[in-house]
């Protein structure tokens, strides 16, 4: 018996059937995969519990501590206590967070082969990076906004106003790290380069953010460093917001300015979102490499 | 239902898969055998558009996959080598995601979703969280979505790897199940020589290359005849008599001296009586499919290598759950 080589080509009558729309079908998976990563990140209490703990943390020790050590040198006459210029700041690092480790959970879905189903599926592959950031925006803005509940005891006074700018403030700057963190693992091929991400990436966009310090009276070059960070620009606003509506004016003067000027918030939002949009593109195109 | 010619995956100067002629009807359960690194995963993964070839061309349901990756994958269905589930949701949460990304409409979503879980015996967990399942489990689970937006062939990459023989023999049971009620066409690879069997028709893949392509019955009858195997305590000294006397030339398998013969109940008495070196033991049994490949190949495919494979990667996912 030899190779059989046949030559008669098949092609059968089911083959022409059932045409399905594939930019119909890419709407459609970015919400399954949005709701996928909500649907997990429900179900991970421990995680919730978990990142609720840090900025708990930050908050109770390293604010209380600076406090005591700052006394009244804090604050410039405006009238902020140190805790309540810190106390937004946390929520934007609580934010910045589980934005980017929500949106590199890809990284996870990669290693676990989970990834594979979702690439092989007749989808194009934008509807993956989308899916994916818009999933790290969402439990970002929930993992932010779930924070609200702790300003009575930082001396902060919530109304509803504040609540409803705020949330477009959180989402913005979630969106702008969220996809941030699909570029950074669209880039990436294992869990080993997480490490490396975590320590020169977002270790330093943290702490130049003007989450823990005010941005003024800096030392020239990080100042400029500041002024690159994306996070400053999507922290400021969240600041200024929280404070000012608490009756505490002064915050504007403690707030990120470019060339003396304090920027107006829907300007900062808008540097944000254009990051955002970037680096979302840089994702789009990273995925749709075929490997 | 398939139709490749002249197939062929480069890396570099490594050529995978160096030209490969198939075609696989509807409706039947085509075989892809071979050892590990043969090319039987390239191969696979080239049909359903997950590696452009270097060159040739594949028809996979009628669509070229090169021309139009999309509506191929629409219409087949995949499970992969390597687990590929969310092991957080729960098995109907998986299906779900399934259903949706393949424009499953929705009045069928449902209906299918409990159907297949039905088939596949895995309705009374449907709520469990996928991480409670065991290999076997996992595994019909991921057949069962590979059916769900009814594909018109299942392509499976080594179905059974690291499960244990009676889980193997339940997931052929439910495929073949799928098969006839289904009308599936299904095109696996496979290291199992036993597995094999339950095929209409077998490839055998060695560098890249398919050595022989038939029934199992038609390869099994490339060996000629039996095989008989003996075992001596100079093995070197029966070699040449069996040869001198006999007119067979003997391979050595470990140490036994293993010959295939026309009639093996003839041969057996005249070997005892003709040879003067020492006999321990004597076998006789029809050719399997271990034997074709030993034939076309020159070697076994070594079990041994294949387990500490299995067990490096139980291992290896074991530690990763850990983490998780």
């Amino acid at each position: 018996m030899s190779v059989e080589t046949a030559t008669k080509p098949v092609i059968t009558a089911e083959a022409q059937a059932a045409p399905v729309d594939t930019r119909t079908a890419s709407l459609r998976a970015i919400y399954i995969i949005w709701y996928r990563d909500l649907l997990r990140y429900w179900r991970d209490r421990w995680r919730l519990v978990a990142s609720l703990a840090q900025p708990l943390l930050f908050l109770i020790v390293f604010g209380s501590g600076l406090s005591s050590s700052l006394g009244g040198a804090f604050g410039r006459g405006t009238g902020i206590s140190y805790i309540q210029f810190m106390y937004p700041g946390i929520i934007g690092m609580s934010i910045l967070f589980s934005a980017i480790f929500g949106a590199m959970s890809i990284v996870w879905d990669r290693e676990f082969g989970f990834l594979k189903e979702v690439l092989v599926a007749p989808i194009d592959r934008w509807a993956v990076a989308i899916g994916k950031a818009l999933g790290g925006t969402t439990q970002a803005m929930i993992q932010g906004l779930i924070l609200l509940v702790l300003a009575p005891f930082v001396g902060v006074k919530l109304n509803i106003l504040t609540v409803i700018e705020l949330i477009p403030l959180a989402a913005v700057l979630a969106f702008g790290l969220a996809s941030f963190g699909v570029a950074l693992a669209s880039m990436m091929k294992s869990l080993q380069g997480f490490q490396v991400v975590m320590n020169f990436l977002m270790m330093p966009m943290f702490f130049l953010s003007g989450a823990l310090f005010p941005l003024t009276n800096l030392p020239g070059w990080m100042t400029v460093l500041t002024r690159i960070d994306p996070a400053s620009y999507g922290i400021d606003p969240i600041r200024r917001v929280v404070l000012a509506n608490s009756g505490l004016p002064g915050v504007n003067s403690l707030g990120l300015t470019i060339g003396g000027q304090v920027l107006p918030i829907p300007l900062e939002a808008g540097i944000m979102l254009a990051f955002g949009a970037v680096l979302l593109g840089v994702a789009v195109v990273m995925f749709q490499r075929r490997d | 239902m398939i139709e490749a010619r002249g197939l062929v995956k480069k890396y570099g100067a490594l050529e995978a898969v160096a030209g490969i002629d198939l075609e696989v009807h509807a409706g039947e359960i085509f075989g892809f055998l071979g050892p590990n690194g043969a090319g039987k995963s390239t191969t696979i993964s080239m049909l359903c558009t997950l590696l452009t070839p270097t060159a040739g061309v594949a028809r996979v349901a009628g669509i070229d996959v090169m021309h139009d990756p999309s509506a191929v994958r629409q219409r087949i269905g995949l499970v992969f080598q390597d687990p590929s589930l969310d092991d957080q949701l729960t098995a109907r949460e998986n299906l779900e995601f399934h259903a949706f990304v393949y424009s499953v409409p929705s009045p069928d979503r449902r209906r299918r979703i409990d159907e297949m879980l039905e088939m596949m015996q895995l309705s009374d967990r449907a709520s469990s969280q996928v991480k409670t399942f065991s290999g076997g489990m996992k595994r019909r689970l991921e057949i069962a979505r590979g059916m769900l937006h009814q594909p018109q062939i299942l392509f499976l990459d080594e179905p059974t790897l690291g499960l244990d023989p009676q889980t193997r023999k339940s997931i052929w049971t439910h495929l073949n199940e799928l098969r006839t009620k289904k009308g599936v066409t299904i095109f696996m690879t496979t290291h199992y020589m036993d597995e094999a069997e339950y095929c209409n028709r077998i490839a055998i893949i060695d560098h890249g290359k398919i050595v022989a392509l038939g029934t199992p019955d038609e390869l099994k009858a490339m060996v000629g005849g039996d095989v008989v195997t003996i075992t001596s305590a100079d093995p070197e000294g029966a070699a040449q008599e069996i040869t001198k006397l006999l007119g067979v030339t003997p391979s050595r398998d470990d140490g036994a001296l293993r010959m295939e013969v026309a009639d093996g109940k003839a041969f057996v008495p005249r070997l005892v009586r003709e040879l003067t070196a020492p006999v321990d033991t004597v076998s006789l049994r029809r050719p399997s499919l271990d034997d074709v490949f030993l034939k076309l190949t020159g070697r076994a495919i070594r079990e041994e290598e294949v387990s500490a494979r299995d067990r490096n990667r139980a291992m290896a996912s074991r530690w990763m759950g850990r983490r998780r």
